[in-house]
């Protein structure tokens, strides 16, 4: 159908009007020139999807496939409460004009948020939706040509997909299959951007490989897709995300991220996400680590109205490790449901969760892991630590340890606990001249301080920013 | 005399004071002046109401003021939260310090150093320079004899019983307040310890500190020798003497005390009970 192809001149609506209310970042934008799928999502719509990014018909019948099986799966029925209609949801907007949106849209709340983060103006941009791409070329592209000399792949996924189509041909959908759970079937079918990562044998890159590098990257999308592998014996850190709030007028955000770290290589993968408060972020997060292979997950999760993520890692042959930090922060409205798993395949492998999640004002955060021995994984060892830290008497922490263990020889730990700020320890601050908010903030910076240290220097400073920001009015 | 005579004669005026627990009542009228410059022991049994005092004057929110005032010169402390007390020069060394874990030693005594010395900074103005701060930081440690390692370790967090009652010496020093409450500061030590301490404080102070010192042992006042010796029992102040009512009482224990002050005596034997009673149901 022709007409399923529009373009619009005016100001696209907001997908559901009550949430307006709750999305304090939510300004109309002028944009011009959309192409955009028409609501809803159906063979058509995931059909057009594919033609319009001129892709190859294994993919199309990918997508197609990922359809069926979203449809067929019923929603979870744990993890948080999602009202979401699928079928008044855009799900494909491809923007024409990278200039859609002025800087003197953006509302002077989110502006100042940034000024406060410190963040430089080029990027302040990027983040605010007013430029597609973080203009980062001539800063970066320097960098760019030493990696792709080394035979390095750094790419947006659909670059890769026409670039790099065999690579991805193999191994897309191997670590997280379609089938896996009802949103991974949506963002297989539906997808567009995220990163596409190839560092090939024995080769460590030493600085961290960041989203904003890219060249020809898309804005943050709804339902990103990464794809990286490590092949034998390299090594990289992936930084995605930033910790300014993203705010966007589509409230369903659905992301996949695949990881393969071959023999002896190791990855490690930081996110630190700050959403606006009428999303819903919906990840599937998986790592295979083989061979003596280590994987890395430090993931920071905060905003959003409800967050339902829980990074993997699968220790597929003897000696791979895994290691999961997550950070919750739910304030008002939020509900974070985060968490990890481990899922020991094979002999020797060691894994470790450490879990931090603060709630206040209202907020919930909820840790939700797994911890799987599988048949034969003989000694094998995990240990899982989640400490939960309520801020007020209105706020709410849960815990959901799943524990499967096939094998009799091995190491499992767990340990909880649940605290909240000790009138002691704030008595103890204010005697030293701190005001109650400021001992407050101290206290939280110094419970995240273990998850925090291991952040890049500058995400480790925003973190803290971010946290003094969260903390701001929570007392009194 | 220690007193330096050319130290403002500001006063830390405790009337009347009564206060509460949990609605039970714990001091029973205290009154105290202690003037910058002086020290003051305070003695008694445990349970006698010595920290409760010290807990009051900083503003603990369990501590309630039934009736009485704490001032400092016409400034009414009752009228302060804890952190404004501390930016009126009020500290208390605690007996129990509270641990404060991924919180480094140096950040919160540089936010803390840096309230108490401009009481008006609005949260979130600049805090004292990194280098000037870690300059004076150094030189207090290492004139308290501590390892420079401490400053970069967790507030409390592990801290040996020692570590914990030298950090609230260093937090002293840093901080100089005019008055401070030294509260079992030598409990936990071994005897060198606490000769060490009692030097620390006397070289800190400097003639310009109003202290209040409750403790058991004669050497913590070793070099911090008492203008006035208070003795609490039940909740009240039942003798007040000098250096040599400190002596008596190290010697003798509050047997005599208790003899002569049969009421304060029965009020405490009331509290201890209740307490016991609580503390088995």
């Amino acid at each position: 159908m022709a007409t399923d192809i529009t373009t619009t001149a005016s100001a696209p609506e907001l997908f559901d009007p009550a949430h307006a209310e709750i999305n304090k970042y939510d300004f109309r934008t002028q944009t011009k020139g959309v192409f955009k799928a028409r609501k809803g999502l159906d063979r058509e719509i995931v059909a057009q999807i594919s033609e319009m990014k001129g892709e190859p018909a294994w993919m199309r019948d990918f997508r197609l496939k990922s359809l069926e099986i979203f449809e067929s799966k019923p929603m979870p029925k744990w993890g948080g409460r999602i009202s979401l209609d699928f079928q008044d949801v855009y799900y494909y907007l491809k923007p024409t004009d990278h200039q859609g949106k002025s800087w003197d849209d953006v509302p002077a709340e989110i502006k100042e948020t940034f000024d406060r983060l410190g963040i430089p103006e080029a990027e302040k941009k990027f983040l605010a939706g007013v430029k597609a791409q973080f203009e980062s070329e001539v800063v970066y592209g320097s960098l760019q040509e030493d990696l792709a000399r080394q035979g390095v792949i750094f790419t947006d996924t659909d670059t890769a997909l026409r670039e790099h189509g065999d690579l991805l041909r193999e191994h897309f959908g191997t670590v997280i299959p379609p089938s896996d759970n009802k949103f991974a079937a949506l963002n297989s079918a539906v997808w567009s951007g995220g990163s596409f990562i190839y560092v090939p044998k024995g080769l460590s890159i030493e600085f961290p490989l960041q989203a904003y590098f890219r060249i020809n990257a898309e804005s943050m999308g709804q339902f990103e897709r990464t794809l990286i592998l490590v092949d034998e014996g390299a090594k990289v850190h992936y930084v995605e995300g930033c910790t300014a709030p993203m705010y966007s007028t589509e409230s369903l955000h659905s992301a996949v991220v695949e990881i393969k770290v071959m023999r002896g290589a190791r990855c490690r993968y930081t996110t630190i996400q700050n959403w606006a408060n009428n999303i819903y972020n919906l990840v599937t997060k998986r790592a295979m680590a083989y061979q003596d292979a280590m994987m890395e997950w430090i993931d920071g999760n905060l905003g959003s109205r409800l967050t339902m993520k829980y990074p993997a890692v699968y220790m597929m042959e003897p000696g791979a490790r895994g290691e999961i930090l997550s950070i919750a922060f739910a304030s008002a409205g939020q509900h974070q449901d985060a968490g990890a798993k481990l899922v020991h395949c094979a002999p020797h492998t060691s894994g470790r969760i450490i879990s931090k999640s603060i709630s206040k004002n209202g907020g919930r955060a909820s840790y939700r892991g797994l911890v799987k021995v599988e048949k034969g994984a003989v000694k094998s060892k995990s240990n899982v630590v989640c400490d939960a830290l309520i801020l007020d008497s209105k706020s709410r922490s849960d815990t959901y340890p799943y524990i499967e263990i096939d094998e009799q020889d091995v190491s499992i730990g767990h340990e909880a606990s649940v605290s909240r700020i000790g009138e002691e320890q704030l008595f103890y601050l204010t005697s030293r001249g701190l005001t109650e908010a400021e001992a407050s903030t101290m206290i939280v910076s110094g419970f995240i301080e273990p998850l925090v240290k291991e952040l890049p220097m500058e995400y480790a400073v925003e973190m803290n920013r971010l946290i003094e920001l969260q903390m701001e009015g929570s007392v009194g | 005399m220690k007193r330096n005579e050319n130290a403002p004669a500001e006063t830390l005026s405790i009337s009347d004071l009564h206060v509460a627990v949990e609605g039970k009542p714990i001091l029973r009228g205290v009154t105290m002046q202690i003037r910058r410059g002086e020290t003051h022991a305070l003695m008694g049994p445990n349970g006698s109401g010595k920290s409760t005092l010290g807990l009051a004057i900083m503003g603990h929110p369990n501590y309630e003021v039934t009736s009485g005032s704490i001032k400092i010169d016409g400034v009414d402390l009752l009228e302060l939260s804890p952190d404004e007390r501390a930016r009126q020069g009020v500290f208390m060394a605690f007996q129990r310090p509270m641990a404060i874990p991924g919180v480094k030693m140096a950040d919160f005594l540089r936010h803390a150093t840096t309230n108490v010395r401009n009481p008006n900074r609005k949260e979130g103005e600049e805090l004292i320079p990194m280098r000037e701060f870690r300059k004076e930081l150094k030189a207090k440690m290492d004139q308290l004899k501590i390892d420079q390692e401490f400053a970069r370790r967790y507030v409390n967090d592990g801290f040996s019983g020692g570590e914990m009652k030298r950090a609230e010496i260093l937090q002293m020093a840093m901080l100089q307040p005019r008055f401070a409450i030294l509260d079992e500061t030598d409990s936990g030590l071994d005897a060198d310890a606490v000769r060490l301490a009692s030097q620390s404080i006397a070289e800190i102070r400097g003639g310009q500190m109003g202290i209040l010192i409750i403790t058991h042992h004669e050497r913590l006042l070793e070099h911090n020798p008492p203008d006035v010796t208070h003795v609490m029992l039940g909740g009240r102040i039942v003798e007040t003497g000098g250096p040599e009512l400190a002596a008596e009482l190290h010697k003798h224990g509050f047997d005599r005390v208790r003899a002569d002050h049969p009421e304060a005596a029965a009020e405490e034997r009331a509290m201890a009970e209740a307490e016991t009673v609580e503390g088995a149901a």
